[in-house]
């Protein structure tokens, strides 16, 4: 099962809509990567509007996207973490410092326009 | 009314499955949304500690009754490697897998009740309680 990854502009859209179990997750990291390789892509945004649970796992997955892909030069932006998931990682002690979010997928890309200057 | 599920964890889409199975019980059993993510997470660390550390292993749910009270009880249990230093696992950040480090810490965090009992060579039982409130 593969993540959908979509191109707008200079930017890659992705939209987490599966239960990710292990595998799937690894496999969106490299696709991810891959993806922003061959586009070029200077920011990424990554909606999780729907994902309903995110365990340690998944997070050091999302975790581990984002520092790679800042590796790289594209920069991340997580959006529409639920308020159950943000209570829950808190409670987990998952703090996910260092990583932009944004309330939905429209504030996440004006972030993206701001920092990378359209 | 007492209810007794079970599923075994073999392959990492059996922690999806027991994940789901935990949400779905607590939904019905009228969790709210914020305890039916953190059911669901808590037996997600549980059923990723039996598959990483002792390959096979069981999640066994079960509604309890206690004073008034309801409550969701779930046993992890497998007859893997067990656990040498207890204290240890229970340490924010320690981690033997390469992960957070934050699955059995923040497992009791996210639980009202918490017990770990392992035997090196024998296997190791994680109990936990989420009460209904």
């Amino acid at each position: 099962m593969r993540i959908p990854i979509l191109k707008l502009n200079n930017y890659l859209l992705v939209s987490i809509q599966i239960e990710m179990d292990d595998q799937a997750a690894i496999n969106f990291q490299a696709d991810l990567l891959e993806e922003i390789h061959q586009s070029g892509s200077a920011g990424v945004v990554i909606d999780l509007t729907s994902v309903e649970i995110i365990d340690s796992f998944i997070a050091k997955v999302l975790g581990d996207v984002v520092t790679m892909s800042n590796l790289m030069g594209a920069k991340v932006v997580l959006t529409g973490i639920q308020p159950a998931v943000a209570m829950t990682l808190m409670d987990l002690g998952i703090r996910l410092n260092n990583v932009s979010t944004a309330l939905d997928l429209e504030k996440g890309l004006m972030k993206l326009h701001q920092e990378l200057g359209g | 009314m007492s209810l007794h599920s079970c599923i075994c964890i073999k392959n990492e889409w059996d922690i999806v499955g027991a994940r789901q199975m935990g949400r779905e019980i607590a939904r019905v059993m009228g969790f709210c949304t914020v305890d039916q993510a953190r059911i669901a997470t808590a037996i997600s660390e549980l059923a990723r500690n039996i598959f990483l550390y002792a390959e096979e292993g069981k999640i066994y749910f079960e509604i309890i009754h206690q004073h008034n009270r309801k409550g969701l009880r779930m046993i992890a249990i497998d007859t893997g490697p067990g656990i040498d230093d207890i204290s240890k696992v229970m340490e924010d950040g320690y981690t033997t897998s390469g992960g957070l480090g934050a699955g059995l810490p923040g497992v009791k965090r996210i639980m009202d009740e918490f017990e770990l009992i392992s035997e090196v060579g024998k296997g190791t039982k994680v109990t936990v309680v989420k009460w209904l409130r």
